[in-house]
């Protein structure tokens, strides 16, 4: 028997009377079930989220994570090679999987009435893939098109990479979602099926329905379809190697060619939201915001784009959603005629100036009311609020966690804005990337 | 006073399960026509509204006016200078977004019910009182150019405008509408102020609201937001005929893989074959990984990342497109591939099992799209745009039932032409060189 042990759980933002209707549940086997209602359209989203990401992988086989993403539309002890998507296409829904640091996810989006045969399935898939060599052979193929298109193609997708390995010197973040091309080149079956069997069970996995559905409902199919599922008694802790102190900053150029115009970014290691503590990324929400959000109100768009005319693009973002320790990171694309060494004194200018002065209580109120708007906003998209579940619950946020974020963000004070940033904004913690055409554009 | 001129009541079935929308029509004393859902459910309203015209009707030697001038919508109207009017919004927590494409203006807004009186001013301010000030113009200019050279070392950008530059010529559709370095540079404010006036006119808009509003609510609502634009505008360019051969063209780019985008002319969107052709094509190239390009080129030869094609129906012209990318070394035999596939369906049509599963999902999916205040508002204006009325939504399922086997296999045979693709392909093939 399942335990239920929460029933519905309504969050009530300060003004506005809006509510996801959330009901939580966890298996006996340790898969935790998350069903959210939003009886509008007669559509279900069913997701299964696995607590494993490229981040996780052991060294030296990297893309194994996401290769076995693709690798799980081939066959099972049940379905034919591509019948999964088949038998959603023939029952009028759509489906896709998507692999991250911290997680890999697989979804249908379907009449509500099918939810049904989609988790038969996707119960059968979490422990019964046969895999054929050819199955490999051909999607390793497919995989190495993806990175062609999606970085080999892009130079900014391959500055991003040097970045990253900058930016973690012995976390696993320092290396590529995807995998480096040498890597994906070599991996077969053996690495493959280690991985799959080590970390395809329900104890690591969150399953989270959202549309037309009834929570009762939901979990009996759940207990149905995944209650049988042995857990792994074998199943791994989430143990990274964390990075060593950083002591000195680093600097990268990266020249491509197909760069049209050179422009700068800079990262900071910053905290993440962590279960029970999520003061720090609240915080750091309000100053990303604050330095580069609207090019029109933010300190860096006010300062390089309208009181001088530095810049043609600023921004500042910030990501608390991960396991493990994140980034805060500026980009600042230069006008024409102006240096990046230019351009990136400007920017440390305006990250100084902030630093020393007080912070406009009406951009406080401004950033507040938006952030309570959008989780009205949020209510019309359930699949976004079960991506918002499933990504928190798989970098070891709880449901609790989720639905204090919002009070947590509306009480963010501006002491605590200038005391978080006054710990990440550290040179000797960051990275630095021109990224240019030529040579001659590093100046 | 509001008259309601119809009012229709939908179930979609999908199976067991159905969608209830409530789509009612109404006329603005103004006389401003607008479909309208009623969605208490959430406190916020979503708007959509589009101009037909957009940037087809840049004026000559003005290519990227209306581009840039839609751009200049957010910063800034009556007496509100740009940052102004972004902070007003912020404290709204308002979003609008303003967006020029080949043929429209399209502008989304959604706001809380606290906060409609003051979002519908704003907007309103920025539709008939831009300011478009001199720092504004020269500020989202040098954006703009940022964006056009980025796309010149872009492949797919590349591609797209070698591929409408050969098949439309110096029709609007021939040339992107960010427009040239060059058009972009000289465009003055009195070409903005042009712009405007030209592309937000009322013979020529279209409008949804869904969401916490009441339909009596709608028509002052619109005679307050729209009534003071111009009444008229320029007549749209004329239609342009699909004017490139088959065969192929090479574009020399360094880059380890190669993008191919390729083509021939279409079918009109009111073609009474419409919906068989729009069968054959899902079965062909359209059906993510169900369809035979996908099976063929990625899932059977591992040549590529994806591949698809799709109908596109424009105002003025209309094509079958498709594009995929492969590594150098592969990109020949994707294309080999694609054409034998194009071959195969022209010739031999569909299965019909093919035939059966095609409905099953096209039927399927349809009402899934129903699933939010925004996209039921982004539907119902694009219904509006070509002429669609409110009861298609139940009686589309019905279309693309009633399409047998004997005519999807003659639709496929007209449309689908072979010897008539072209290829652009942008990178270093190998095997492969420009015809003629």
């Amino acid at each position: 028997m399942s335990r239920f042990f929460a029933a519905i759980v309504l969050t009530f933002l300060a003004l506005t009377a809006a509510a996801e209707q959330v009901t939580t549940y966890t298996l006996d086997n340790g898969m935790d079930v998350v069903v959210i209602e939003d009886r509008r359209a007669p559509v279900v989203v069913h997701m299964v989220w696995y607590k494993v990401g490229s981040a996780d992988e052991p060294e030296g086989i990297s893309g194994v994570a996401h290769f076995l993403e693709h690798l799980m539309f081939k066959g099972t002890n049940m379905l034919a090679p591509g019948e999964f998507s088949q038998v959603v296409a023939a029952n009028g829904g759509s489906d896709n999987a998507f692999t991250s640091f911290d997680y890999t996810a697989y979804f249908q989006r379907v009449a509500a009435d099918r939810l049904d045969l989609m988790m038969q399935m996707e119960a059968n898939r979490m422990t019964n893939l046969a895999l054929t060599e050819d199955d490999i052979t051909f999607e390793r193929r497919v995989v190495l098109e993806e990175r062609a298109q999606v970085t080999e193609s892009s130079p900014g997708a391959l500055a991003r990479e040097q970045l990253m390995a900058a930016q973690y010197q012995n976390h696993r973040y320092g290396v590529p979602i995807i995998g480096w091309q040498h890597e994906i080149a070599q991996l077969d079956m053996p690495e493959l099926l280690t991985f799959y069997e080590r970390h395809y069970a329900p104890n690591n996995a969150i399953l989270i329905v959202a549309g037309d559905v009834d929570p009762e409902e939901v979990l009996a199919l759940a207990r149905e379809h995944y209650g049988p599922i042995p857990a792994n008694p074998d199943l791994p802790e989430r143990l990274r190697p964390t990075e060593p102190p950083q002591r000195a900053e680093r600097r990268i150029t990266y020249v491509d060619q197909r760069v049209s115009q050179p422009y700068l970014t800079r990262s900071y290691l910053a905290p993440q939201r962590e279960t029970g503590a999520q003061q720090d990324a609240a915080a750091l929400v309000y100053l990303a915001e604050l330095l580069g959000g609207s090019p029109f109100t933010s300190e860096l768009g006010r300062a390089l784009q309208f009181d001088t005319q530095t810049a043609l693009y600023t921004n500042a973002s910030y990501s608390g959603m991960s396991l493990d320790q994140t980034t805060f990171s500026f980009v600042v694309l230069p006008a024409e005629n102006v240096s990046l060494s230019e351009a990136e004194a400007a920017m440390d200018n305006v990250i100084a100036a902030f630093m020393d002065s007080e912070i406009d209580p009406a951009r406080m109120e401004s950033i507040r009311t938006q952030l309570r708007a959008s989780e009205v906003y949020a209510l019309d998209d359930a699949q976004g609020l079960a991506r918002r579940y499933g990504m928190a619950l798989s970098s070891g946020l709880t449901v609790a966690d989720v639905q204090a974020w919002p009070d947590i963000l509306q009480s963010v004070t501006p002491e605590q804005i200038k005391d978080v940033a006054a710990r990440i904004f550290d040179r000797n913690k960051a990275v630095t990337g021109w990224v240019v055409a030529t040579q001659e554009e590093a100046r | 006073m509001l008259r309601i001129l119809t009012i229709l009541w939908f179930a979609l079935l999908a199976g067991a399960a159905q969608a209830e929308i409530d789509i009612k029509q109404v006329t603005s004393d103004g006389g401003i026509n607008a479909w309208v859902v009623e969605e208490p459910s959430i406190p916020f309203v979503a708007l959509e509204i589009r101009f037909r015209g957009g940037a087809s009707l840049d004026l000559p030697g003005k290519r990227g006016a209306t581009n840039l001038m839609a751009a200049l919508l957010e910063e800034g109207a009556g007496d509100l200078e740009a940052q102004a009017f972004q902070t007003e919004l912020e404290r709204l927590a308002t979003q609008f977004s303003f967006r020029a494409t080949d043929d429209t203006i399209s502008i989304s807004a959604q706001f809380l019910t606290e906060n409609k009186a003051e979002a519908l001013a704003l907007l309103e301010q920025a539709l008939t009182a831009p300011r478009f000030d001199q720092s504004a113009i020269d500020r989202v200019r040098a954006q703009v150019l940022a964006g056009i050279a980025s796309d010149a070392l872009n492949p797919r950008s590349i591609a797209d405008a070698a591929f409408d530059a050969a098949a439309f010529g110096n029709h609007p559709y021939g040339s992107s509408l960010d427009g040239t370095v060059d058009s972009v540079t000289a465009l003055s404010r009195d070409d903005i102020l042009d712009a405007h006036r030209n592309a937000l006119t009322r013979d020529r808009l279209y409008v949804s609201v869904v969401g916490d509003v009441t339909v009596d609510q709608v028509g002052p609502m619109l005679d307050t937001l729209l009534g003071d634009l111009r009444a008229e505008g320029p007549p749209p360019p004329a239609d342009v005929a699909f004017g490139l051969d088959g065969g192929v063209t090479v574009i020399d780019f360094d880059n380890p893989q190669s993008f191919a985008l390729f083509g021939h002319a279409g079918m009109k969107r009111d073609d009474p074959d419409f919906f068989a052709a729009f069968i054959v094509n899902h079965v062909l190239g359209a059906g993510g990984f169900e369809s035979r390009l996908m099976t063929e080129v990625r899932e059977k030869r591992g040549l590529t990342y994806g591949i698809g094609s799709f109908l596109a129906p424009m105002f003025h012209a209309e094509t079958v497109i498709g594009s995929v990318a492969s590594s150098n070394e592969t990109i020949a035999e994707a294309i080999e591939v694609t054409r034998a596939e194009w071959a195969r369906m022209a010739d031999e049509g569909l299965t019909e099992a093919e035939l059966a599963a095609a409905k099953t999902f096209l039927t399927g999916e349809y009402p899934l799209r129903f699933d939010g205040n925004a996209a039921i508002a982004s539907i119902m204006v694009g219904m509006q745009m070509i002429d669609l009325p409110p009861d298609y939504v139940i009686n589309r399922n019905d279309y693309v039932e009633a399409v047998t086997l004997e005519d999807a296999n003659r639709v496929a045979a007209e449309l689908l032409r072979p010897d008539a693709l072209h290829f652009v392909v942008v990178g270093r093939p190998e095997g492969l060189e420009s015809t003629q």
